[in-house]
């Protein structure tokens, strides 16, 4: 097989962060690539090298024996590296035939589109993937699995030498993954090098030939798929040896908790269509409950239903008993559920209000009478937290956008336990900040279970997860798959689990 | 789960077929598309038919005439701001641009024709342009970059009236007023012109790369980015179009009235997004068609004709009907839309 595609030392830094590091990898034609790895392992920046969204900082990139650098995405397309986004990039409002031939439509007589031909076209094209769908209808009218299906044609049909797709099948049905993989095959036998990204393992065995696997920005891994046992797999993208023997107390946990015996959380059947497949998660006071599973297993989606962040189609949360009503952040906040967000920036922190403000920002309405704030008692709560947290800030007063990202960690923690929640849900809650301040979060997150709140806990960290956790239930495609206890705890049970075959919803 | 999944599925003539599952939900929708495509025209039809039987004055060859002419203006100002539009974007600029262009060709008249035509063009063009860069390379918002040049260009047409006092005339024995004046088959020129100007149009829209650029950038901005599509190419071609078809249109309302008049255009930047609106455009862009604009604003003036016929009635009241009637139209659309689940 010939390398169509490769990168050689290739390095890429963010302000305070090392994307890549000295990563070779290299795309053959006729070979499904496999490129995995979990979460800021560096895998969608180097999807955005290879497709000239980024410049790298260092590294050479070589197409077609050739030295190159391209500037804009549009220079790699039209060197033929085409790029499947998880998200449909077409135009929705356009027919199917438009957007398969935008820029390239047919032309007749006095420089018109000849659209009898552009339908034949795009019809022949559409057939070729197995899809049947009447051209001329607006894309949004099929479904997103037709509609990928559109994407892919495109991005074939203008003469592509590589086809790079990140996470095509996040959004599909069991039936179109099957279609998807039979043209994937199919461009795989004309020659073309295809990148696959995706975190369903079975995935990964079912049509890829070769693997890469990074982690924290570095190159783990390569080589052939059929060498590398699903254990092994996970164990590499995990950054953990199997049976390997770790010392206690890396973390800050002490591990010791005394739960209640009546589960004040009971999640029952949570389903959420591509997402979520009849998700169970039972809480008790004073309990810590891990989430485990690779990216993309449902671990925070399991959160956000819960929070009522995102609407279910199914199932349903009880807090001591009593229903919650889904899909609305409020009620689950009135029955005394608090979420810590994945994306503190993003859901969380309004940098430019102080640390007061963004405390006391969820527990107005409470601290309000006739509509007007109540300031000492603001005052007093925010005094309170900023001690029992250790919230490092020159004053209430300070802007959070100027803390460290532990103390903005700690001032969203804050404004959520100044709701006196029931139940706690932590999304990866000690993410990119420093050791000091993760230590500190650790220690906190015990504590408050010693207090007698019931955690939830996700994180990507295994340490953090095990020896932070009671109990541990794994997710695996949306589902859970296994549920460990007691001394079964541990890291090694954890990944064993994650490895396992099935538990995949179809 | 599958079992669940495959529950909900509609009847499948080919079960390999992942389209097909979708046909069920798409006859609701082509009913709601049709809605929206000609309902302007239904309520045209209706409109016409219900103002013959109500008044004698309606239905007479003098009266269609006056109206077609009367739309012209209107309708060649509305036709760039379609293309402005279906970028999702708006152009307040061309009130303005319209009056500017018709003083501007009143004074060149009298150096010929050509002046007379091609000087508001290039005026009203260049305006149009730099909305376009500024819009498209300097990523400024379309309203407040439209909102300046409407200021700027009606600074320009006080400058070159003495703050609006003197009024240009236009020789009647020149051929730029026969373009205004003239007869062909006893429909007079401005309104062969229009839809001249329609027809091409339509095609550009319809049949050419441009035009299928047009409803991309409007559908999907950055989806148009990265399927390669010349966005700001796009942008400044709309918002030029738009500033020449103001021009022209103020130049052909100058030929018709035989002078340039300054306080003609202010508020026809509203009229004009009405009928676009009215006709089926989305005014979030993406979806829109030429003849539908042409049928907003007949619509538009058949309302007016129609008030003015009620002598009781105040011509005040045409504004409140017209904006009554765009209310119900944006509702109408958005209620569309949204079965259609555009919105």
């Amino acid at each position: 097989m010939t390398d169509v595609l490769s990168v050689t030392q290739l390095s890429k830094t963010f302000p305070g962060v090392r994307a890549l590091d000295g990563v070779d990898f290299t795309a053959r034609a006729g070979e499904v690539h496999a490129l995995i790895g979990e979460n800021g392992a560096g895998k969608s920046t180097l999807i955005k090298v290879l497709t000239g969204v980024y410049a790298p900082d260092a590294g050479e990139l070589t197409y077609k024996n050739e030295k190159v650098s391209f500037a804009t995405p549009l220079d790699a397309q039209h060197a033929g590296i085409s790029t499947i986004y998880q998200e449909v990039n077409l135009v929705p409002l356009m027919s199917v035939a438009r957007n398969l031939f935008l820029g390239r439509e047919p032309r007749g007589r006095l420089g018109l589109i000849d659209f009898r031909r552009m339908h034949r076209e795009a019809d022949e094209a559409l057939r070729r993937l197995g899809v049947r769908v009447d051209v001329r209808r607006p894309l949004r009218e099929l479904g997103v699995g037709a509609q990928q299906m559109v994407a892919l044609a495109r991005a074939v049909s203008v003469d592509a030498q590589v086809v790079i797709m990140d996470e095509p099948t996040s959004s599909l049905e069991p039936r179109e993954v099957q279609t998807l993989f039979g043209v994937i095959r199919m461009l795989r036998d004309r020659g073309i090098a295809v990148i696959y990204v995706s975190h369903r393992l079975e995935e990964l065995y079912e049509v890829c030939d070769a693997v890469t696997v990074l982690r924290d920005g570095k190159l783990v891994h390569t080589g052939p798929i059929a060498e590398l046992d699903r254990l092994r797999l996970v164990s590499l993208m995990l950054g953990r040896e199997i049976g390997e023997v770790r010392e206690e107390g890396v973390t800050k946990f002490s591990g010791e908790h005394a739960p209640g015996t009546q589960p004040v959380l009971r999640a029952r059947d949570l389903t959420m269509r591509h997402a979520l497949h009849g998700v169970s998660v039972d809480i008790r006071p004073g309990e810590v409950v891990g989430l485990g599973g690779l990216l993309g297993s449902g671990r925070s989606e399991t959160a956000k239903a819960i929070a009522g962040a995102l609407p279910t189609d199914a199932g349903s949360v009880l807090i001591a008993g009593t229903p919650v009503r889904s899909g609305s952040p409020p009620a689950a906040i009135r029955a005394g559920i608090s979420l810590l967000p994945e994306d503190r920036k993003a859901e969380g922190i309004v940098p430019g209000l102080s640390v007061r403000e963004n405390i006391a920002l969820a527990a107005l309405p409470g601290l309000s009478r006739f509509g007007l704030v109540d300031e000492s008692a603001i005052d007093k709560i925010v005094d309170t937290f900023m001690k029992r947290l250790r919230i490092k800030a020159s004053g209430p007063h300070q802007k959070v956008g100027e803390l460290s990202g532990g103390n903005q960690q700690k001032v969203l923690l804050a404004r959520w336990l100044a709701m006196n929640p029931k139940v706690l849900l932590l999304d990866e809650p000690t993410r990119g900040i420093d050791i000091g301040a993760k230590a500190e979060v650790q220690k906190l997150i015990d504590e408050l279970a010693g207090d007698g709140l019931a955690v939830l806990l996700i994180s990507s960290d295994m340490e953090e997860l095990i020896e932070g956790s009671d109990r541990v239930v794994v997710l695996k495609d949306g589902t859970v798959i296994e549920e460990l206890t007691g001394s079964k705890v541990t890291e090694d049970a954890l990944m064993r689990a994650i490895a396992t075959t099935g538990g995949s919803h179809d | 789960m599958t079992g669940t999944v495959l529950s909900k599925a509609k009847p499948m003539k080919q079960p390999e077929d992942p389209a097909d599952t979708e046909a069920g939900a798409s006859r609701s929708e082509r009913v709601s598309a049709l809605a929206q495509q000609h309902g302007a025209l239904v309520t045209l039809v209706v409109a016409v038919i219900a103002a013959s039987l109500s008044f004698d004055t309606f239905l007479t060859a003098d009266n269609l005439e006056n109206m077609a002419v009367s739309s012209a203006f209107l309708a060649v100002v509305a036709l760039g701001m379609t293309f402005v539009i279906i970028t999702g974007g708006i152009d307040l600029s061309v009130g303005s641009l319209f009056a500017l262009g018709g003083v501007l060709a009143a004074w060149g008249s009298q150096y010929g024709t050509a002046v007379a035509l091609l000087l508001p063009l290039a005026v009203c063009g260049l305006i149009g342009l730099v909305n376009g860069l500024l819009i498209a390379r300097s990523r400024l918002a379309p309203f407040i970059v439209t909102l300046a040049a409407m200021l700027g260009a009606r600074g320009i047409l006080l400058s070159v009236t003495d703050e609006g006092s003197k009024t240009y005339l236009v020789d009647k024995d020149t051929f730029f007023a026969t373009l205004g004046q003239g007869k062909v088959l006893g429909i007079g020129a401005p309104v062969w012109i229009t839809l001249a100007l329609f027809v091409a149009g339509a095609v550009v829209l319809r049949r050419s790369r441009f035009g299928q650029y047009v409803y991309a950038v409007g559908g999907n901005e950055d989806a148009a980015a990265l399927m390669g599509a010349p966005v700001a190419r796009t942008k400044i071609t709309v918002y030029t179009l738009s500033g020449l078809c103001a021009g022209l249109a103020g130049a052909l309302n100058a030929a018709w009235l035989v002078s340039g008049v300054t306080i003609l255009g202010s508020g026809m930047e509203l009229e004009a997004i009405s009928a676009v609106v009215i006709g089926g455009t989305l005014l979030t862009g993406g979806f829109g068609f030429i003849s539908g604009s042409l049928v907003g604003v007949l619509l538009l003036k058949v309302i007016q004709n129609v008030i003015n016929q009620i002598g009781s009635l105040d011509s005040a009241y045409q504004q409140v009907v017209s904006g009554a009637f765009l209310a119900l139209v944006v509702i109408a659309q958005t209620w569309l839309g949204r079965r259609r689940r555009v919105l």
